[in-house]
């Protein structure tokens, strides 16, 4: 793979180059990490390296966000949050920065986005994921995301998703 | 589920740690064994609670590219439509949403140059247009799931 290119957003623009080996660990952990009393040394002695390796490299990978977290991934359907709401609100652009950081805080929001209009037939330019136990839980959430925006909001509609067509994550090779 | 599955779900979104021996100093955390918290994250994923349980990759800064695209499809047209979409492998998650656009899908490939050349395959191929909807930034979330 290549490195990102110079026109990649600037949170991302110091991202390291990874090579060859922090790429076996990544492939050896992208499924899961092994369930057994020390799963670095596992790793390890698969890929033919150290623990202390594949321990510094992970610590390495967190501390520049190419992981972003080490842990449990719920499904949130299996945990009773039945309804997914994807809220979309048409923003000014100048706002859009601050008002994302707000939105993003709230404790209902799984995923903020700032992403480009496509006028006429999509005028939104900020997403907001939502989750609740039913519709009318993603309703009271996304009032209080209207109220919090007061007349930023210029206007918005929830998108609640009625089927999953595919589900296979992201994987490299 | 117990109040045990519940405190490994709702304890370790994030935060596992990077040692010699994680599992038993998150069980000591927990007030139970490593082999009961390996046992307990063994049956959360067979059973689909949890969907994985390892390190969350950045795919962005991985060097691939990474965008959400959206279509509208007409609903006699819509099972051909998934199926073409579905079957190109840089089609990693799709949704059918209630609204005109009803079809969201997320395409993440090895490169970024890669992501113009699928949306204009998909295009090709499906006969209707794509919206491509790349992140321009994205918000801090501190994603918890209470179990």
């Amino acid at each position: 793979m290549t490195p990102r290119p110079a026109s990649a957003m600037h949170m991302d623009s110091a991202a390291p180059l990874l090579d060859a080996i922090d790429r076996q660990i990544i492939v050896a952990t992208q499924s899961g990490l092994p369930r057994v009393a020390r799963p670095y040394h596992a790793i390890a002695a698969q890929l033919n390296l150290t623990a202390e390796e594949v321990m510094r490299r992970l610590q390495q990978m967190l501390a520049t966000g190419i992981i972003r977290r080490i842990g449990a991934v719920p499904n949130h359907y299996a945990l009773g949050y039945k309804a997914n709401g994807m809220s979309v609100w048409d923003v000014p652009d100048e706002r859009v920065h601050e008002l994302g950081e707000k939105i993003g805080a709230l404790d209902a929001v799984s995923h903020c986005y700032h992403r480009p209009r496509h006028l006429p037939a999509w005028p939104y330019n900020l997403f907001a994921m939502v989750h609740g136990r039913d519709r009318d839980e993603v309703e009271v959430k996304v009032r209080h995301i209207a109220e919090l925006l007061g007349t930023a909001d210029r206007g918005h509609t929830v998108l609640y998703s009625t089927r999953i067509l595919k589900k296979t994550g992201l994987r490299i090779t | 589920m117990d109040a045990l599955d519940r405190a490994i779900i709702n304890n370790l979104q994030g935060g596992f740690p990077v040692c010699d021996e994680p599992y038993r100093e998150v069980a000591g955390r927990l007030g139970t064994s490593a082999e009961e918290l390996m046992r307990r994250l063994d049956v959360l994923l067979e059973n689909g609670t949890l969907s994985r349980f390892g390190p969350m990759y950045h795919a962005e800064r991985l060097g691939g590219g990474l965008t959400l695209a959206a279509m509208q499809i007409p609903t006699d047209d819509f099972e051909r439509v998934a199926e073409i979409v579905n079957a190109f492998p840089e089609v990693a998650h799709n949704y059918a949403r209630e609204h005109a656009l009803n079809m969201w899908f997320v395409l993440a490939t090895e490169t970024p140059e890669r992501i113009d050349q699928v949306i204009a395959a998909i295009e090709r191929d499906t006969g209707y247009t794509v919206h491509n909807m790349p992140k321009r930034e994205e918000f801090f979330v501190g994603l918890r799931f209470e179990a």
